[in-house]
């Protein structure tokens, strides 16, 4: 073949004297920066294995000059972090909640924690600024379902709401349409009824049949005036704010089903001191009493 | 011609082909009478269709006796039938990467609960099926075969086995794709078919590989040209990596779920030994074949380098096959199988370099026609891009960078560079010479079409990576970032908002890549039908003309 070989006119280069199809190849050296830099990477990888763990033997690894090892790694960070949290984790351990938020330093460290703590766990339902959506609360006011002490708050995170926790915040509200408690004449009734008592125009005729039946049948959570209780997690109805929605027709909704969502229970999920944390940081959003 | 002439009065393939499709039909029958599993029966049903339609369609070829495609020197409608399944693939692929990114961008309005065929979790293998697999791999069926026959002087071996590969093949990717919208999946990433899909595809590969294997043994060439051991490498490894990541047993033979063989992390290894190669041998291997023969073809220039060509390619192929603990890094998998997948991608830049080296350095001599011929400016900028993504991917594989790039779009920023750049760009560019050539047409209809497809889809690109890097980087620093106390900056679901913008610009990206490539199709379409787009620039006209 080699009567075949070419100098290739533009390059100068010989080619191989091989062709397909028209193709031929030239001849030319391997570049030389090319293989320069080939070479480095080689010589980089050798150098990192001779440090590094690298290459499986018969029983074991080779383990590396160095020594690394990447678990040993993150709980040498983890433990540099503890200890450079230990005075602040402390105080979040052994003070009580009025002791944190008065002191500037714990109350700086509980928020941060906290927001932290709330982006992981809490956002998915209550939102990213604790606006809350439909069936999950707002945060950020001072209507509170459960109690919006630092206490109350603290112990709603523990132990959930409807949760599986035996501790649990309980309560129900009767599903009064579907579970044929009332009739849906009663129940359009109410829904006027609950119209008025937040302000708003409603039919007069309807409020007054509604009167009796509140007093019967919700007053025992709600109040003889609507404005709830903390005691059983019942909404105020006075104030505009609501869970399920403001219309005729989420009203009607929420008392013909009795909607209740869940809350999971915290504890044992985030330690005491996170939750305390987090109960500061819920706290602070603007509604904390 | 004598021993062919010979050779085609017992034709052997003609009974073995129909055999498996009368077999394939009569085990989907039996499937689909038994399977309790509803998904099973869909499947059945849908594997027997695609049967019945390769059974009647080789009766009409075969019915009158050997066609001329299979008397003359080269088989050639074989070649056709992937150019146009690859460019119907491809306009399904990308439509429903544009459906993805817009749900991603828009998650609320476009999640339809009552529709659970079309959520996120099933499209998104949809998509990159039917862009690997579907268009991707049709690409390498049609390139492939028609390379390998006038690099070896040869018809292609087997006669109809090649449309056995064709039929199976794109079977394979119905079925796949139908399965993914019904939720049938295995849930490893590139490789979701179950194990009823996977053993189909390993008998159609085995016709792949015998078909290409049996062209190039009877070749009347001295040396095997280069395309064709980038192209054997793709065939051989991709088989490997096939059987032993679907290793799994069925439930049942007559349901669709599957348990792998392996578990944990050495599970997620192999998973990720052929994920990472099948980037390695199916769009990297497999697409260096198209480059090395259409690059070289179309700029009528001898390749740059043989030598180098043989250094990259056995250390391309060597070095690969390590690489795939990179995309395990920092996790449960030990710190060894780490340093080795991350040492290896490092070594492994300049053997990826020396293929775009040797397609750049291919154009000494003829820079000038990269003015006037679109196609070849396509293909070069194609080995542009292919020299990008393989310098970020080592870069990637670095533990310390990896921290911050893992789990992030910049991943998906890096692999779009690569597919839409890359493999998207020399396909289309091998496209682009095909059509003419394989229907004896002057030229194509229109090369400003070429021009404007060319433009629309590189700004495509330029919309879609840019917007990922940027969104990448940002998600992995505000991942790490933390306040003086250590607590983290941000929750996650504030990283994803940020995304919103990004994913934007991505799917706007996506669109002109897409509405470049229905240029490309109306372009091909007409140039088949034998339309010619009358005042063009004769230079342009001329380049595509030369070819």
């Amino acid at each position: 073949m080699a009567t075949d070989k070419e100098i290739d006119s533009h390059s100068g280069t010989e080619t191989t004297g091989h062709e397909w199809d028209g193709i031929k190849e030239l001849n030319t050296p391997l570049p030389r920066w090319w293989l320069t830099i080939f070479y480095a990477c080689i010589a980089f990888a050798v150098g990192y294995w001779i440090l590094m763990p690298a290459w499986p033997l018969a029983n074991g690894y080779t383990h590396g000059l160095l020594g690394y090892h990447q678990r040993d790694a993150v709980m040498a960070d983890i433990g540099k972090l503890q200890s450079f949290r230990a005075g602040e984790a402390a105080g979040l351990d052994k003070d009580s909640l009025e002791q944190i938020v008065a002191s500037p330093k714990l109350l700086q460290f509980a928020e941060a924690e906290g927001k932290s703590v709330f982006g992981d766990n809490c956002a998915p339902c209550h939102g990213s600024g604790a606006q809350g959506s439909r069936g999950f609360p707002n945060l950020n006011d001072d209507d509170w379902l459960w109690g919006g002490k630092l206490e109350d708050i603290q112990h709603t995170i523990t132990v959930g709401v409807r949760s599986t926790s035996p501790d649990t915040r309980q309560s129900q509200m009767p599903a009064w349409g579907r579970d044929h408690m009332l009739t849906p004449a009663q129940i359009n009734d109410l829904t006027e009824y609950v119209v008025h008592l937040s302000h708003r125009p409603a039919d007069a005729a309807a409020v007054q049949r509604a009167t009796k039946l509140f007093a019967d049948n919700c007053a025992p959570c709600h109040g003889p005036e609507g404005k709830g209780s903390q005691q059983f997690g019942a909404p105020n109805l006075t104030d505009n704010i609501w869970l399920y929605g403001p219309t005729r027709a989420d009203i009607h909704d929420q008392i013909w089903n009795g909607h209740g969502g869940v809350m999971p229970t915290w504890g044992g999920r985030l330690s005491p001191e996170t939750i305390k944390a987090l109960a500061v940081y819920v706290h602070s959003l603007g509604g904390g009493q | 011609m004598q021993p062919d002439a010979a050779r085609s009065k017992f034709r052997l393939d003609l009974f073995l082909v129909p055999g498996f499709l009368i077999l394939g039909f009569f085990v989907a029958v039996y499937e689909a009478a038994q399977s309790p599993d509803y998904r099973m029966v869909i499947q059945a049903w849908t594997f027997m269709v695609c049967m019945a339609v390769a059974g009647v369609w080789f009766l009409r070829r075969y019915g009158n006796g050997v066609p001329e495609d299979e008397r003359g020197a080269y088989q050639n409608d074989v070649i056709k039938a992937g150019v146009i399944a690859a460019m119907i693939w491809a306009v399904a692929a990308f439509l429903v990467g544009i459906i993805i990114a817009f749900q991603l961008t828009y998650p609320n309005q476009m999640y339809i609960a009552s529709l659970p065929y079309f959520n996120f979790g099933r499209m998104r293998p949809l998509h990159t099926s039917a862009a690997i697999f579907a268009f991707g791999g049709n690409v390498l069926l049609a390139t492939s075969f028609y390379v390998v026959q006038r690099t070896s002087k040869a018809r292609l071996f087997g006669g109809s086995l090649a449309w056995f590969v064709f039929w199976g093949y794109n079977t394979f990717i119905v079925m796949a794709g139908t399965g993914y919208l019904l939720g049938i999946t295995q849930g490893r990433e590139y490789a979701e078919p179950e194990w009823y899909m996977d053993l189909w595809l390993t008998i159609v590969w085995v016709g792949y590989l015998l078909a290409f294997l049996g062209t190039i043994w009877k070749r009347k060439e001295p040396h095997i040209y280069v395309a064709n051991w980038f192209y054997l490498a793709f065939i051989v490894t991709i088989a490997m990596l096939h059987i032993i990541n679907n290793l799994a047993v069925p439930v049942s033979f007559m349901e669709v779920k599957s348990f792998s063989a392996m578990s944990g992390v050495q599970d997620a290894m192999v998973q990720w030994w052929y994920g990472h190669n099948a980037v390695g041998f199916f769009l990297t291997a497999g697409f260096l074949g198209i480059m090395y023969y259409f690059v070289p073809k179309r700029a009528e220039r001898p390749v740059y380098s043989y030598r180098l060509s043989i250094v990259h390619f056995w250390t391309l192929i060597f070095i690969y096959i390590w690489a795939g603990p990179h995309h395990l890094l920092y996790t449960a998998l030990p710190g060894w199988v780490q340093t080795l997948g991350m040492t290896f991608s490092i070594m492994l830049w300049m053997p990826s370099w020396g293929g775009m080296i040797n397609g750049l350095m291919t154009l000494s001599g003829a820079w000038d026609k990269l003015r006037t011929d679109p196609v070849l400016r396509m293909l070069v900028v194609s080995v542009a891009f292919y020299g990008m993504s393989t310098f970020e991917g080592p870069v990637m594989s670095i533990k310390t960078v990896n921290a911050l790039s893992h789990y992030t779009n910049w991943t998906i920023g890096h692999v779009h560079s690569g597919t839409l750049g890359w493999v998207g760009f020399v396909s289309f560019g091998a496209l682009y010479c095909l059509v003419p050539w394989l229907w004896k047409r002057q030229r194509l209809y229109s090369v400003q079409l070429v021009e404007w497809h060319f433009w629309v889809s590189t700004i495509g690109i330029v919309f879609y990576i840019t917007s990922m890097w940027v969104a990448g980087i940002m998600q992995g620093l505000m991942w790490r970032a933390y306040n003086s106390f250590g607590f983290l900056e941000y929750s996650f679901v504030e990283t994803v908002q940020a995304m919103h913008p990004y994913y934007l610009i991505r799917a706007i990206g996506g669109v002109l890549y897409l509405i470049g490539t229905l240029i490309m199709f109306y372009n091909l379409i007409r140039t088949i039908r034998g339309d010619v787009r009358g005042a063009e620039p004769i230079a342009a006209s001329a380049a595509a003309a030369a070819a």
